[in-house]
């Protein structure tokens, strides 16, 4: 039966105990969508790809989360929360491609809660946490200026499912772009103080900016497939972009080398910060404790 | 100026509009279970849905309603998401699928992901729905493709008043309380309204 108000329909008898509040416990947001892998990709590639760019937006999405109720402003707030459901949005999409990629059939909620630190595949970026708003602002310039120009390649990926969350997301991530690179202009040139801030952010992330460019054999055998963007190609539109921002208040990027992997390894082989522990802990500990259970 | 611009997303025949299955005699009841009348009936039924978070606009009026067909017994209902995450579409595709099953068609709803919806494919009519409740319509989404420009000062955007029409309104927030609107304010009224920012 249609309902007058969400609030009618999800106490609604019939409902179940599919869901527990608006917008939730809907199925597969890729139903009906063609989800055949293309001609001469191998399944378990495209799943693993999915799942790197999917675990950004999902990890990069929660720390976003941790500023409700904490930011400085009400409408930075806002801003953050709407920052957080597109990229939550995009995660949602690309993990669900990925189940339907290998031929497992796990569903984003199996990736989402049912992963060990190991098999998250995330950038180390996305996952530490922020000293103040100087240094969320400084990361979200450096993550969207990085995601926007993957995203950007990703419109002409041969894999219809990619290709569309490249195209929906450049919309979306231009904006969240355009909104730390103006707080980064407006903190930069504001007071001693919150300049220090933004430039104390910056310093805490260059080390993890190498990182965004490297290359691993799953992306160089899909950019060769035409499916994947090449991170290494990237380097030039971000730096580009991250020097026309830092030029306007007369900031420089800090010299800072590379924050080390394990024998080479970092978050795109599952070797993370001490930071992802507590941030899956509280993202899947509900999911763990009762496992299967609905609302 | 509000541009009314508004052109149809591909695949939409918004003016074929088919009388109710058994209504008001318009639809004669020999022709009950008909594929004819099974798909009017279940066009009807999806433009009517009402977007739970805009509830002036339906699923025609957002322009996210792309095919009605039918696949054996079933109605196939295609419907492409505005953002990412936005919730409502959720609740608009569960409404959608309640609503079918009410009027007795087995039903299916399909995502279509490409092309991308633009705040462009709003109709004229979900425009005039959006100032009539004191929210503004999107101006002409930008040109898609290519590389993206960076914008260092907010885009300056000609957003009219819905309330008395002056042009100039100031923006007072990029993001609002849905992820489709952003905040402003009329600088000749002062009242303060949300715009659905063009994508």
């Amino acid at each position: 039966m249609p309902f007058d108000t969400a609030y009618e329909a999800i106490t609604e008898e019939a409902d179940a105990g599919h869901r527990w509040a608006f917008g939730t416990g809907f199925a597969d947001p890729l139903d009906g969508v063609d989800t055949t892998v293309p001609h001469g990709v191998e399944g378990a590639d495209l799943s693993a790809y999915c799942l790197m760019l999917g675990d950004d937006a999902l990890i990069m999405s929660h720390r976003l989360q941790q500023w409700l109720a904490r930011a400085p402003e009400l409408e930075e707030e806002t801003a953050l929360a709407n920052i957080a459901l597109d990229l939550l949005g995009q995660a949602r999409l690309l993990l669900s491609r990925a189940g339907a990629a290998d031929g497992s059939g796990r569903g984003e909620d199996d990736y989402a809660f049912g992963r060990a630190e190991r098999e998250v595949r995330n950038v180390r970026l996305a996952e530490v946490a922020d000293a103040d708003f100087g240094g969320l602002i400084a990361r979200l310039l450096v993550f969207s200026t990085w995601r926007l120009a993957l995203l950007a390649r990703l419109r002409d990926s041969r894999d219809p499912v990619l290709a569309a969350v490249g195209a929906r997301g450049v919309s979306e991530v231009a904006y969240h772009r355009d909104y730390a690179a103006q707080w980064t202009v407006r903190l930069a040139g504001g007071t001693d103080y919150s300049r220090a801030r933004i430039e104390a952010g910056l310093a805490a992330i260059a080390p993890l900016t190498p990182e965004l460019f490297a290359v691993t054999d799953v992306e160089r055998r899909l950019v060769a497939a035409g499916v994947a963007a090449d991170p290494a190609a990237l380097r030039e539109e971000f730096d580009a972009v991250i020097g026309t921002v830092l030029a306007e208040e007369d900031l420089a990027w800090p010299d800072a080398p590379a924050l080390a992997g394990v024998a080479g390894q970092a978050g795109r082989h599952g070797i993370h910060t001490e930071a992802m522990g507590y941030l899956l802990a509280e993202l899947q500990s509900i999911a763990r404790s009762h496992p299967g259970a609905t609302w | 100026m509000v541009s009314r611009r508004g052109a149809a997303p591909p695949g939409l025949r918004s003016e074929e509009r088919a009388t109710r299955e058994g209504g008001a005699s318009r639809a004669p009841r020999r022709r009950s279970g008909s594929t004819v009348s099974r798909l009017a009936l279940a066009r009807e039924i999806a433009e009517s849905v009402p977007d739970p978070e805009l509830p002036m606009l339906t699923l025609a009026d957002l322009g996210i309603l792309r095919d009605v067909s039918a696949n054996g017994d079933r109605v196939v209902v295609s419907v492409t998401p505005t953002y990412s995450g936005c919730p409502a579409l959720a609740e608009m595709r569960r409404d959608l699928t309640l609503r079918l099953e009410a009027a007795g068609l087995a039903a299916e709803v399909r995502t279509v992901l490409s092309p991308v919806w633009s705040s462009d494919w709003i109709t004229a009519a979900g425009r005039r729905k959006l100032a009539a409740a004191g929210i503004a319509p999107p101006l002409p989404a930008p040109r898609r493709g290519g590389p993206v420009p960076l914008a260092l000062t907010p885009v300056p955007r000609d957003v009219a008043c819905p309330l008395c029409g002056a042009p100039g309104a100031e923006q007072t927030a990029a993001f609002g309380a849905t992820a489709c609107k952003a905040l402003y304010r009329c600088t000749a009224c002062g009242e303060p309204f949300e715009y659905v920012k063009e994508i």
